[in-house]
């Protein structure tokens, strides 16, 4: 019965299963407000990344000496440093740093996750025992101290730490996509696709691919958060981003010192961070949710 | 069981053989000579040439990490540049401190994580749940350094009685435990509350339910023990994200741990003792991952039959 009333939908309206099943999520992902309230969020983020620059006054580099360390006032929103720069103009121009390095890091991450998971999960084998050892090798350093090393050896700026941030998303991709690569591989019309001849870049780019995005998708979203908060951890210990640039993990450790009597200083750094990365987070759970269900954990 | 932990230890070994090679490598991937980095860069080419030939540094890389992994096997890690104190004695003095800071903060992250899951799962869709996951999900998204920073601003400076700094006093070791657990809290809370309420709509307990157990009884007997153990693999997961989150949180508090240690070599250039200390904290969370896949299998004896 079911079978039947999809053929013939099919047939009136000519929609391809694949634009059927992605407006189908964007019915879940709309009624799921937290979800709209992240995405809406991470737009708004993004166009003050390139906007906020040129709407912001003041000058997010300048010293002023005259008013350093003042509260947040009508000309200064969120106070100014210990250099008496203002804090708000600052947090708007680190914006584009921020996302910068959490698009580019998660896409370069993405991007050699999802290739080295496919190999190994389609072509299995020898292949697929060595790429996934690496894997494991490196999962087995502890959290943010990968990139770190990676930081120390190449030395603290935002490229190094893309880099960083890069080669340690990659193991995560390439896990996840092994796994679904796994459970499509197996399936008939993979068997048939292969019996009409088709070569294996074709297979992995048209029919195990377009299968797997999902959890491909669902996974960027949240290690954007992480990305953020990782280079933003790098940088205030140092080793990212370096002053005079407004990244917001480097003005908290710069706003340390003063942070006793102009606490201020480092409480809108920090908001920002955590908006931004909350923002992500929101977003990537509705995704996760409106996606694939059973890919709640 | 006997058979599983040992093919469990055997696969360990590639793993700690790479985690080993890769931090080996890290000294040749420095741009730059390294026997001139560990000589300083102020010494003549005679010192670096006596460096060079006193670390074997002129050796063929294969030999040299064979001699690398032979010394760490025997507890030699190699000597501090800046200091000149064995890298051992120097990961030896703050090891602990570390892992007591992890090991506390786990602690706290699954005791107040598995309270608010169960209260989330079990009164689903409240106002108290959805409050809970939105704490949880700020929890989750705000950076632990700031989280301690924030601490000690509006906390420590208010209450007279909670020092800033250090490690050693219950009072000390407070805020830095907050600091670093409450992002594994917030995992583990989300973790158990959607593990649960998976549980909650199986067979067997809705049987339970018709046969008139008391819903407590349900609620810990029956769903909490099923629903915790992919509980146990998150909380294995998360002693290495602290492990990681350690170098951050002892910097805010100036707790003298390793990830302090890594941090201040780093800054110093003193490679030996950051391939130590990358080292020993790899290892150990090799080793803490192996120990929860152990449990693992005793808590779902289910795997043994795949």
């Amino acid at each position: 019965m079911e079978e039947t009333v999809n053929v013939s939908t099919q047939e009136k309206k000519r929609v391809s299963p694949q634009l059927e099943n992605l407006k189908n999520v964007w019915r879940k992902l709309r009624s799921n407000y937290l979800a709209m309230a992240g995405g809406i969020l991470i737009i708004f983020f993004i166009i003050t990344s390139f906007a906020g620059p040129w709407i912001v006054q003041n000058d997010p580099l300048a010293p002023n000496v005259a008013d350093r360390l003042q509260g947040p006032s009508a000309e200064y929103w969120f106070g100014t440093d210990h250099h008496g720069r203002d804090i708000f103009a600052r947090i708007i121009h680190g914006m584009s740093i921020t996302l910068y390095i959490g698009f580019t890091s998660v896409f370069i991450g993405m991007i050699f996750g999802v290739f080295f998971g496919v190999i190994s999960g389609y072509y299995g084998k020898k292949i697929d025992a060595v790429i996934m050892r690496v894997m494991d090798v490196l999962l087995a350093f502890p959290g943010i101290l990968l990139a770190l090393g990676i930081v120390a050896v190449l030395g603290g700026s935002i490229n190094n730490v893309i880099i960083a941030i890069s080669i340690f998303s990659i193991p995560v991709f390439a896990r996840i996509v092994r796994g679904s690569t796994l459970g499509v591989r197996q399936l008939e019309y993979i068997d048939a696709v292969r019996a009409l001849g088709a070569s294996d870049t074709r297979i992995i780019f048209l029919h195990i691919l377009p299968n797997i995005m999902s959890p491909i998708i669902v996974q960027a979203t949240l290690r954007i958060a992480t990305a953020v908060l990782t280079a933003a951890g790098l940088s205030f210990l140092g080793l990212g981003a370096q002053p005079p640039d407004p990244e917001w993990g480097a003005m908290l450790a710069a706003g340390r010192d003063y942070m006793w009597e102009y606490p201020h200083i480092t409480l809108f750094p920090g908001l920002a961070i955590v908006a931004v990365v909350l923002a992500f987070n929101l977003f990537g759970d509705g995704v996760r949710d409106a996606l694939d269900p059973k890919l709640k954990t | 069981m006997f058979v599983y932990t040992i093919r469990r230890i055997i696969q360990t070994i590639p793993v700690m053989i790479g985690v080993s090679l890769v931090v080996f490598l890290m000294m040749h991937l420095i741009p730059g000579d390294p026997a001139q980095i560990i000589a300083g860069e102020a010494a003549q080419e005679e010192q670096v040439e006596q460096t060079r030939e006193r670390l074997g540094l002129n050796e063929p890389l294969p030999v040299q990490y064979a001699t690398f992994v032979g010394n760490a096997v025997q507890g030699d890690l190699g000597n501090s540049i800046r200091s000149g104190r064995s890298v051992t004695s120097l990961i030896g003095d703050r090891f602990w401190i570390t892992v007591e800071l992890a090991f506390y903060s786990t602690l706290l992250s699954i005791f107040i994580g598995l309270i608010a899951g169960i209260i989330s799962a079990t009164r689903r869709n409240s106002f108290l749940d959805m409050s809970l996951m939105i704490i949880a999900l700020f929890g989750l998204s705000m950076p632990n350094f700031w989280l301690g920073l924030i601490l000690i601003q509006y906390l420590a400076l208010n209450i007279g009685w909670l020092p800033v700094s250090g490690w050693g006093t219950p009072q000390q070791i407070l805020l830095p435990v907050i600091t670093l657990g409450t992002a594994g809290a917030a995992i583990i809370a989300r973790m158990t509350r959607s593990s649960m309420l998976e549980v909650i709509h199986q067979d067997y307990i809705r049987t339970a339910r018709a046969k008139g157990v008391k819903e407590r009884y349900v609620v810990y007997k029956h769903a909490l023990r099923n629903a915790l153990i992919p509980v146990v693999t998150v909380v294995g997961l998360q002693f290495g994200v602290l492990l990681g989150g350690a170098v951050l949180t002892e910097t805010v508090f100036a707790i003298n741990g390793l990830g302090r240690l890594v941090v201040e070599a780093i800054n110093q250039r003193d490679f030996p003792v950051v391939q130590g200390s990358v080292l020993v904290l790899s290892l150990l969370f090799v080793l803490v991952n192996f120990l929860v896949d152990i449990s693992y299998r005793i808590l779902n004896k289910r795997i043994e039959l795949d």
